[in-house]
């Protein structure tokens, strides 16, 4: 361990720990566009940048390791304005749709020049003809709005490691492409979206947030993904009773078992819930058809039935199905059920399915 | 998983065998690819198919489907001969050794490469980096465990992580990772013929009767009922009556063709689903339930973690809960003060259930808790056997080879095995749909080696017809370098092209779980 100071604050770090982690951790914030917890910085954005006593230059807290007795300061004149000048470059070829963009008032760009009180434009930049990138079922990628901080490259290929999102061009004319520059529903990608939970702007949205812009009757709702057993925690957008879209579970992401991931399944496979066909009246066959029924009707029927079966042919003649897609209290029910009241062991689930 | 997900981050060296992780189990599939490129962990993976990990892998053991006994074996053969296993961990936590040696003589690198078709050299590397890499962490999936030997298969892999001495330490460990967000829940519930909750038997009198007592019942009988493979072709002859909530097993099981005979000769199939299902269709009385956000509960992972699921929105109307529907008919059949609330069986769970008894909603509201958690103060367990295993010492299985029920032969050429898509989960009854998840893979395949395809004169789209001695679907072709020459692959989400009318419903003799990753099929292509 080593102390340095940092906004006059001492401060307890650790050796080859970075200024901004150990500013971090004492609960002072540097804002940065391009790091990624948990990855080794990358220094792309230069955001994070600060004033180091007897250094000329300001240097990037993401990237630079703490020394003992270093004097930082993340907030002075000098940090802020060159802080301010980065990100009015960014602004420079950035569209003005902030109105129509699906991360507005969620954009981490439009937070920094809030904050640094940037008012009007001061460069134009020439921006490059770039379309939407449509072609995939679940993501929209609007190059436009890129300001190439790195962030859905580095997840792409190291925390999801699917090596699909990679740097292209060079200079002004860089750019974030899919493989060799093929439309994203054309490429490797499986649809994680773990690109555009690190994307800090606009630049890739899910295609639901298109169609649904943030309002007050938006909800989020912490639930267990329904599909395989790693039991990811996904943080469920939903609107009047419908899935919108989905995102990994933001509390303890580090301890829960997806670490903030999710899959193509979990991300966008949760609107069956929703789907028309869904069942809404009880049936029982007659003549040979299923008809609708009253749930009294039904239940009588059910449990009448399963009562005549016990009656004439024993509780060992009756056999119980429990599910793997329903909780814990449910398939306790069934099997009360089974043992309890019919009293088989004829009971059992799809475990070998 | 006797370890926990996360451990895989603490490996030196991680054996995969029967899993595409990347494909059924993604997240974790990016987990531990992480391991492997931002760690340098080693990966070995077994498997009859180059799948995306293979890219990852240090070495690739491309096995014959159905060989895993002789492949796990024939690296134990490796091992010992050379001296390479953990004799201390052996002597202190193992018994049986001898027995379980001399079985393994048999499994000679010359006998072993001829029955899995992997080089001796690389059964050598393979054995050599698992038994001498560091800590070791062994992972599988149904590609071990659906087979005709698929508890011969466990017993191989098991066998392996204790002769390596890996299994009670972090990092280790022998993990199934199981494929259903509630299998593990639905089993410690004991929704299985032989065990009450926690894996309480039903042979024991003292359980029968605490349970009974609970409950204010009657015992059931002291033996095992019908498992799931065994109900279902019972089914008119000495089982009358059956009740499925939540499953399709008229795509899901083996056979499909006889399980459909076989659920129509019922005298009461109840049905209780979201959709009607094709298992539905057959049914004497459907009961519309509620989906999984649409309740509050508790789902146990792969990993022994109970998770809270939180209730977003109400059922559609006319849909209700599976716990309030089970609630109403078991009181119309008399049960007295049958929970119906989710909550009302929590409590009946926790206190019948020892692995539960110290978890709470409260206390899982953060991240959950790992069983065993016996008491309200255990932080919970995230990895088994410490120092211990539960049985005392842990047994080491003698082993002799089988050979899967059905080979290929002259007229049914084609090694044929059954899974999952990245895309698609099961009988497809929630993914098709799923807006985005149709979209990516609207129809059912039939992945194809190019040799294979050359030979039929079959491109990707084209139709196939995959036959076997069960029945024939008609597919698309999907020609993939993944499958070997002579071997064929399809998806079984897809009721019009199911899987499960070719699968062979030949069982493994303890676990009854069918012989779902390997038969015989015959190919044709189909003109248009």
């Amino acid at each position: 361990m080593l102390s340095l100071t940092i906004n006059d604050r001492t401060i307890e770090a650790e050796e080859g720990e970075t200024i901004l982690s150990a500013a971090r951790r004492a609960g002072i914030e540097i804002p940065t566009l391009c790091a990624v917890k948990g990855l080794p910085p990358t220094g792309a954005c230069r955001i994070c940048v600060v004033e180091v006593a007897g250094f000329g230059g300001l240097v990037p807290s993401c990237s630079y390791p703490v020394a003992a007795g270093m004097k930082v300061q993340t907030h002075s004149p000098r940090a802020l304005e060159a802080r301010k000048t980065i990100v009015e470059l960014l602004l420079a070829d950035h569209p003005d749709d902030c109105l129509y963009c699906a991360r507005n008032n969620a954009c981490e760009l439009q937070t920094l020049a809030q904050g640094l009180g940037i008012r009007q434009r001061r460069y134009r930049g020439t921006s490059l003809p770039i379309r939407l990138d449509v072609s995939s079922p679940g993501i929209i990628r609007d190059q436009a709005k890129c300001v190439l901080c790195g962030r859905c490259v580095a997840v792409c290929t190291q925390v999801v490691v699917n090596d699909v999102l990679e740097f292209g061009n060079r200079g002004a004319k860089a750019k974030i492409v899919c493989d060799a520059d093929r439309p994203m529903g054309l490429s490797t990608c499986v649809q994680c979206g773990a690109c555009v939970e690190a994307c800090p702007v606009g630049a890739l949205v899910f295609k639901e947030q298109m169609n649904c812009m943030p309002d007050g009757r938006m909800q989020t709702t912490r639930v267990t993904c329904p599909y395989c057993g790693v039991g990811c925690q996904i943080d469920m957008h939903h609107k009047d009773g419908k899935w919108i879209y989905s995102t990994a579970t933001a509390a303890n992401a580090e301890k829960q078992p997806n670490q903030g991931l999710l899959c193509v399944k979990g991300r966008f496979g949760l609107d069956f819930q929703n789907h028309e066909e869904r069942l809404t009246t009880p049936m029982i066959r007659k003549d040979g058809a299923l008809v609708a029924a009253s749930w009294d009707e039904a239940l009588d029927f059910a449990a009448t039935r399963l009562g005549e079966v016990k009656a004439a042919h024993g509780p060992d003649a009756i056999g119980f199905l429990s599910s793997a897609k329903v909780t814990n209290e449910e398939n306790f029910a069934m099997m009360r059920l089974a043992r309890g009241v019919i009293g088989t062991n004829n009971l059992d689930h799809c475990a070998r399915l | 998983m006797t370890n926990s997900l996360s451990e895989v981050a603490k490996s030196d060296v991680i054996f995969l065998i029967g899993s595409n992780t990347t494909w059924c189990h993604p997240v974790f599939g990016y987990l531990l690819k992480q391991a492997v490129r931002n760690r340098g962990a080693k990966l070995i993976v077994c498997d009859p198919r180059r799948i995306d990990l293979v890219e990852f892998a240090d070495i690739w053991l491309q096995h014959r489907n159905g060989s895993d006994v002789a492949l796990l074996s024939g690296l134990q053969h490796i091992i010992m001969r050379e001296g390479w296993h953990a004799s201390e961990y052996i002597a202190e936590r193992t018994e049986n050794f001898e027995e379980y040696r001399k079985s393994m003589e048999w499994f000679t690198p010359e006998r072993v490469e001829e029955l899995t078709g992997v080089p001796q050299d690389d059964l050598y590397a393979a054995a050599e980096l698992f038994a001498r890499g560091g800590r070791g962490a062994i992972y599988y999936c149904m590609g071990v465990t659906q087979h005709t030997h698929g508890v011969d298969n466990v017993k191989a892999v098991s066998n392996l992580s204790l002769i390596t001495g890996n299994l009670g330490f972090e990092g280790g460990g022998v993990n199934p990772l199981r494929g259903q967000s509630n299998v593990q829940g639905a089993c410690d519930m004991g929704c299985l013929p032989n065990v009450f909750t926690g894996y309480q038997p039903v042979t024991s009198p003292e359980v029968q009767d605490r349970f009974a007592k609970r409950w204010g019942s009657q015992p059931t009988a002291p033996k095992p009922g019908l498992t799931a493979t065994a109900m279902i072709p019972a089914s008119g002859d000495r089982i009358k009556a059956l009740y499925i909530m939540g499953e399709n097993p008229i795509v899901s099981d083996p056979n499909a063709n006889h399980a459909e005979e076989c659920l129509k000769k019922l005298d009461l199939l109840i049905v209780q689903d979201i959709f009607l299902t094709e298992t539905a269709k057959l049914a004497d009385v459907v009961l519309p339930a509620a989906a999984f956000a649409e309740k509050k509960g508790t789902y146990t992972n792969t990993e022994r973690r109970v998770q809270l699921s939180r209730k977003a929105f109400e059922p559609p109307a006319g849909a209700r809960e599976d716990c309030a529907i089970i609630a109403d008919i078991a009181t119309r059949l008399g049960a007295k003060d049958f929970p119906r609330t989710m909550a009302g069986l929590w409590q009946e769970i926790v206190e019948l259930t020892p692995q539960y008894a110290g978890m709470t909603y409260e206390r899982l509201e953060d991240c959950g808790l790992q069983w065993p958690c016996p008491t309200a103060d255990h932080p919970g367990t995230p990895f088994l056997h410490k120092g211990k295993f539960a049985r005392g010492k842990a047994l080491l299985s003698p082993l002799t080879y089988r050979a899967p029920a059905e080979e290929p032969d002259a007229e049914f050429p084609i090694r044929l095995s059954t899974g999952r898509l990245l895309q698609h989960y099961h009988t497809g009854s929630m993914t098709r749909r799923a807006k985005v998840l149709d979209s990516l893979v609207p129809t059912g395949q039939v992945e194809i080696s190019p040799a294979d395809a050359q030979r039929l004169g079959v491109r990707t789209g084209d139709r196939v017809r995959v036959s076997t001695r069960r029945g024939s679907i008609v597919t698309f072709a999907q020609v993939v370098e993944r499958v070997a020459e002579g071997a064929a692959f399809v998806p079984f989400h897809f009721q019009e092209a199911s899987a499960n009318r070719l699968t062979n419903d030949a069982l493994d003799p303890v676990a009854a779980i069918p012989e779902y990753k390997v038969c015989a099929a015959r190919l044709e292509r189909v003109e248009i």
